[in-house]
């Protein structure tokens, strides 16, 4: 017991005799991701706090996005939020609404710190950026949906590239299928699977999810993903489902589409690209396979996708010593050779233009297991971010709007009901669900 | 014994004494003021207050309004929150189907209960560890759980594959309503067999062995003795877990449904208490939570009247 007391003794006369300890600035950095993401997060914090001796974050992974926002929300009430909080795609238009953060642009700008925001992806910048164009988060982890194909099985059917059309796709299915392959398409249709297949479908082929340029222009758009070129895919996805070309595979079957891919049991699957490290490391022996952007209709002029991921908000309420703190940390992780340790270590992409161009002089995406991953910055730039089509989605409850639309896809999958019936009612359960969100709002101007 | 002599006991001796000591303390415990009992009282009825009445105010106020997550206010809307549920057919589904989910597995788990702690009971080879072995269940949280079943009850790779193997496409929780309901039945009654045992089986063991031997003596067999004695000695026993099981399936389920099926598919396992989680915590609408809870408080109560006005009659406190 005495020797615990002096060694305590002994420990609080050290700190008191560093006085450069002490005057460490503390600030909370609350995040999602959990796993192998977590732990490259916190490599990262790691990197920063000992670049410099001024400031230190606290990396804690809540477990996943929804946990982490739920937290930080109820932190938030308490008044004992952390300094920075990761935010979701789903969750963004929540926060912006909600004046509990201090603008990322303002943040830097107060701080004497200059951001070229026009360095940032012009598709990563538009899914976050107010209507107006500013930019009130730091995106932070990103990544877009690709098609990943088995070039062993596609060559059986004497194919060596990847279907670059559905229609393409369709008759590539049915060839696998007489080839003797179980699952020529793996895929799934969870909340969480609406994003590769529902949004990222409509942002390809340029149509919109909602109206009101997908909400971007306001609070009172209603979805409208019920009418277009979509209606057809399902269609098409229902037949090949019943003809076996296309296999529900997920958590609940045994087996999700990605294990799936990687153990050659499905020879294609739309996911994202931050699945690309995950796939390559844990792929049969021998098993070449690659990726593609998604496909698109035949006389379809291809569009931008969407961003995925999350981007770093600074909370409201913290004294100028810790947003001093926070824009160091935003600036350093905005550093290229972050970028280039990041998409090496996780397989998400870098949200620079100028992160990017240094993976590319780095000879990054030449390399054997991160070739292919350039192409989920050719999708997300497709086309040129002119306004002319939606740059992402800003909608209210986006995440129960996803459960409706895939509960209309189980239904029609699972029960075999009506597919336009269920996606209209799907849209009608999914306006509702805005009306709240509206009503919860009124008065508040979209910024 | 041991007491020091003091006062006019110390003139008595006997029996006689020890009354009158019995009486002077039985006056000494009786207050005149009620202040020291409250104070007493004081700490639990702040506990209640700050862990129960304080969030169930918060979730009535919410229900009549439309609250903003991150606390910028709110707008009152009256009964609104209420119209919009009461009117939607998803919603009446999802109320039908926790009165399913909470009937069968209220049945499967005091069934499964009652039979083996009848059988302990007997001391049947190997009752002792049965008896440490059942309660465990109800120690696992129910994530864990959830993810166990998952995997046994998958249909391409888990142990009930067999089944698919001999009859193909009969078995697919993912894909078939039905088989995704069994599957949080069965989930969610494994671990409430293990609680509800331990109270059979304790009660089992609190009928007197003479009337059982008696019975024995009469010549009625073991399964005559357990329908003619031991059930109707366990009546009460067998109603207090019934209002028990029924109220925890509504409200202990999420965790299960969330990890096995996430309400799917095609809404066939969407339970009031998931969709209360769901909404709240994932979809932010705080306020549709709280009127659901509301709802679902509402429900539970009715169900533990009618209960107590229907069946508690029936039941023979010795």
């Amino acid at each position: 017991m005495k020797a615990k007391l002096f060694a305590a003794a002994a420990l609080a006369a050290l700190f008191a005799a560093g006085p450069a300890a002490a005057e460490k600035t503390k600030i909370d950095f609350w995040f999602g991701n959990s796993g192998d993401i977590a732990k490259r997060v916190q490599e990262q914090c790691d990197r920063f706090n000992q670049s410099q001796a001024d400031y230190e974050v606290v990396c804690t992974s809540q477990g996943s996005y929804d946990a982490s926002l739920q937290n930080t929300i109820a932190a938030f009430r308490a008044g004992k939020q952390p300094t920075i909080a990761q935010v979701s795609d789903a969750g963004t238009l929540d926060i912006m609404l909600s004046g509990a953060f201090y603008p990322a642009n303002k943040l830097m700008a107060d701080n004497g710190i200059d951001v070229d925001w026009n360095d940032y992806f012009s598709g990563i910048r538009a899914y976050y950026a107010t209507s107006k164009g500013e930019m009130y988060s730091f995106p932070f982890n990103s990544s877009t949906a690709l098609l990943y194909w088995n070039k062993d099985a596609y060559g059986k059917i004497g194919k060596d590239h990847a279907p670059a059309t559905w229609e393409e796709a369709a008759a590539d299915f049915k060839a696998l299928k007489e080839a003797g392959y179980a699952c020529p398409l793996g895929f799934n249709i969870s909340r969480d699977e609406m994003w590769q297949y529902e949004e990222q479908f409509l942002a390809v082929h340029g149509e919109p999810i909602a109206t009101k340029n997908n909400g971007f222009g306001g609070l009172d758009a209603e979805l409208i993903f019920n009418k277009g070129k979509w209606v057809q895919f399902v269609k098409d996805l229902k037949g090949w489902y019943d003809a076996g070309y296309a296999v529900i595979k997920s958590k609940d079957t045994g087996q999700t589409f990605v294990e799936a891919f990687a153990a050659g049991d499905c020879q294609t699957i739309l996911t994202s690209v931050g699945d690309h490290g995950n796939i390559g490391r844990t792929a049969k022996e021998g098993m070449n396979w690659g990726v593609a952007m998604l496909p698109v209709y035949e006389g379809t002029a291809r569009k931008s996708s969407f961003v995925g991921g999350a981007s770093l908000w600074v909370l409201s309420g913290k004294s100028d010593a810790e947003y001093k703190a926070a824009a160091a940390f935003f600036q350093f992780i905005a550093k290229p050779e972050e970028a280039l340790t990041w998409s090496t270590v996780t397989g998400y992409i870098p949200v620079r233009n100028s992160g990017y161009e240094y993976l590319v002089k780095n000879g990054f995406y030449d390399k054997a297991p991160y070739q292919g991953r350039e192409l989920a910055i050719k999708s997300l730039t497709a086309s040129p971010a002119d306004g002319t089509t939606p740059g992402g989605i800003r909608l209210g409850g986006l995440l129960q709007i996803r459960q409706e639309i895939s509960n209309g896809m189980q239904a029609i999958f699972v029960n075999n009901a009506d597919i336009q019936a269920s996606l209209d009612e799907a849209a009608a359960r999914g306006n509702q669900i805005l009306r709240r969100f509206e009503e919860t709002y009124a008065g508040k101007e979209l910024p | 014994m041991n007491r020091p002599p003091d006062g006019p006991a110390r003139r008595l001796t006997g029996p006689e004494a020890h009354e009158r000591r019995i009486t002077e303390l039985e006056k000494r415990v009786t207050f005149s003021s009620t202040t020291i009992g409250l104070l007493f009282a004081l700490p639990m009825l702040a506990l209640i207050f700050v862990f129960f009445y304080w969030p169930s105010g918060q979730a009535l106020f919410w229900a009549f309004t439309l609250e903003q997550p991150w606390g910028g206010g709110n707008r009152f809307v009256g009964f609104r929150n209420f119209i919009q549920l009461l009117e939607d057919p998803v919603y009446w589904g999802s109320i039908a189907r926790s009165l399913v989910f909470g009937l069968s597995s209220t049945v499967l788990a005091m069934g499964v209960a009652l039979l083996l702690a009848l059988f302990t009971d007997r001391e049947l080879r190997g009752s002792r560890l049965y008896r440490t072995v059942f309660v465990w269940p109800y120690a696992i949280a129910a994530p864990a759980l959830g993810l166990a079943f998952r995997f046994i009850l998958a249909p391409e790779a888990g142990l009930l594959s067999l089944i698919n193997h001999a009859w193909p496409g009969l078995w697919n929780p993912a894909l078939d309503g039905k088989d995704a309901m069994i599957a949080v039945i069965v989930a969610f009654s494994w671990k409430y067999v293990g609680y509800n045992f331990i109270f059979f089986l304790s009660a089992l063991q609190g009928i007197p062995r003479a009337q059982i031997e008696a019975a024995a003596m009469d010549g009625a067999g073991p399964l005559r003795r357990m329908r003619d004695i031991q059930l109707p000695l366990l009546t009460p026993t067998l109603f207090f877990l019934l209002v028990i099981n029924i109220t925890e399936s509504f409200q202990d389920s999420f965790g299960i449904v969330d990890i096995m099926t996430q309400g799917g598919p095609a809404r066939a396992t969407e339970l009031m208490v998931y969709k209360i989680y769901f909404d709240g915590f994932k979809g932010l609408d705080y306020s549709g939570a709280a009127a659901q809870s509301i709802i679902l408080m509402l429900l539970v109560i009715m169900l533990t009247v009618l209960q107590f006005r229907f069946i508690e009659r029936r039941v023979h406190y010795k």
